[in-house]
């Protein structure tokens, strides 16, 4: 038997008895994150495919909702940081060993391209849309020009962003839980899949509605693949790593994961998708709601159970 | 230069002396601590053993924190402190994640806070305050490229071994066994 106490007492406001440093805006950023390099991903590949007019929601509408995930996601960001006048500092480096340096500066990247993406389509949405000035329609007929280079730099960076919010995590050793290069593929999946999902409840004929949800399909078969490939991994490695998967194979997160995230996220929603392929009339609603509720819950109990994992010594 | 620390974890008795003369040296805010101590015991009735060790910064050579810092705030100083600069930290917490060993924790000003090895004292030529009021004289605190230093001669003779070596951060606080 070992037993570890600190005698001299130490109780480090968000340090112990476990870590919480980081809470709900950490996770919420993540979500969103992930949702908006989903939505920008199949619309930059949609247009590179020269699909635009038969997938519209996926090129034309679903990207208008970006650019506000991603100042929700910023918002969540600046909450969470302890020193906020200092926020600044983020954007007079450029730390390559630093995933939060890379996530910054990749949204820096990812959030104009998205609103230029919103700018060149506003037409679409409203079609009596007259730009004011002379530069600004010189501008819009500039990247009107350019819009598949644009969907080139988008569905590049679309995916460093998805990756990057698994890699935020993984990149930490000291927390065993998260401490697995599948976190960045399973996040930029589960990112992918709520993004096919919301496309598929916004599309327009019912083309791109079966096409989304065998894309929901697909996508979800992946991450329970990966979500298999998770668990051999915890369980093949060190003695850390095997206490860090209990948490979800009979410990204290077993329940709200496997049941919220695995079943109602990831299983549900396959079922519903494959259904309304086969003809059923499954409103797309359904796979929509419960996909994200999988989506967020999953970031959530991921940031959560991985600062309760550490290494013990 | 390397500054290094070994403890010596059969003279300490854990009276925290070190602890409290790091919270007044270093004007620790109310209901925090930069180092603390550590009772381990191993085994099963009669047959235990016990070990008391005095834990801070590892101030690694390999520190997961400055590497993990998007701002460069935390960044080695002379002689491989890890310090972090107050007005180039935003707060963001991934140092403190990143921390095998929890000895990071958020400062009530914001900056994230953390041992120094008393940097202030080392550049008048004073050891930290932990080492130099322990009563049992268990601290040990030099230059470890300096093959004279009490440092370097302790960790030469006795058998010593650092925290989590596993998580690869190179720690440069030995505890001698």
């Amino acid at each position: 038997m070992r037993e570890e106490i600190i005698v001299s007492g130490r109780m480090n406001h968000l340090i112990d008895p476990y870590l919480q440093i980081w809470h709900w805006p950490i996770p919420f950023y993540l979500f969103v994150g992930g949702l908006a390099a989903g939505i920008l991903f199949f619309a930059a590949l949609m247009t590179i495919r020269g699909k635009e007019e038969q997938y519209t929601a996926a090129t034309r509408y679903a990207p208008f909702i970006v650019p506000f995930l991603l100042v929700l996601g910023l918002g969540a960001l600046f909450i969470d940081l302890n020193h906020k006048p200092y926020f600044w500092r983020l954007y007079t480096t450029l730390r390559l060993e630093s995933p939060m340096s890379w996530g910054a500066w990749t949204l820096m990247v990812v959030t104009p391209l998205s609103i230029i993406w919103c700018a060149i389509n506003i037409r679409y949405i409203f079609p009596k849309w007259q730009w004011p000035y002379e530069w600004l329609k010189n501008l819009d007929a500039f990247f009107v020009k350019h819009k598949m280079t644009i969907a080139w730099v988008m569905i590049i960076s679309s995916t460093i962003l998805g990756i990057y919010t698994g890699i935020l995590f993984s990149a930490f050793n000291a927390r065993p839980l998260w401490n697995t290069s599948i976190l960045g593929p399973l996040f930029l999946a589960s990112g992918l899949s709520a993004g096919a999902a919301v496309i598929a409840f916004m599309g327009k004929t019912h083309l791109e509605k079966t096409t989304f949800a065998k894309i929901d399909l697909l996508i979800i078969g992946i991450e329970l693949f990966l979500i298999i490939h998770l668990f051999m991994g915890f369980l093949a490695s060190s003695q850390v790593q095997i206490e860090a998967a209990s948490l979800f194979l009979g410990g204290e997160y077993t329940a709200p994961f496997w049941i919220f995230v695995v079943f109602l996220g990831m299983v549900v929603p396959a079922i519903l998708d494959f259904l309304e392929l086969r003809g059923y009339p499954i409103p797309t609603v359904l796979p929509m709601i419960l996909v994200l509720f999988g989506s967020i819950t999953f970031r959530f109990i991921i940031a959560f159970a991985g600062q309760a994992s550490r290494y013990l010594y | 230069m390397r500054y290094a620390m070994a403890i010596d974890t059969k003279k300490c008795v854990g009276c925290s002396d070190c602890v409290v003369a790091c919270q007044t040296e270093n004007n620790v805010p109310i209901g925090y601590c930069r180092d603390w101590v550590v009772e381990v015991t191993d085994g099963t009735y009669p047959q235990l053993e016990l070990e008391i060790r005095s834990e801070r910064c590892n101030h690694c050579s390999n520190a997961p924190c400055v590497r993990c810092c998007p701002t460069g705030a935390s960044h080695y100083a002379e002689g491989g402190i890890v310090l972090v600069t107050a007005n180039k930290c935003i707060g963001c917490g991934a140092c403190i994640a990143s921390c095998p060993y929890d000895a990071r924790f958020p400062h009530p000003d914001g900056h994230v806070d953390k041992c120094t090895y008393c940097n202030h004292r080392l550049l008048e030529g004073l050891k930290p305050a932990c080492v130099s009021v322990c009563p049992t004289k268990c601290m040990y605190f030099g230059d470890l490229d300096d093959p004279n230093s009490e440092v370097s001669r302790i960790i030469k003779k006795r058998k010593w071994k650092t925290l989590i070596p596993e998580a690869g951060t190179s720690p440069e606080l030995y505890f001698l066994i």
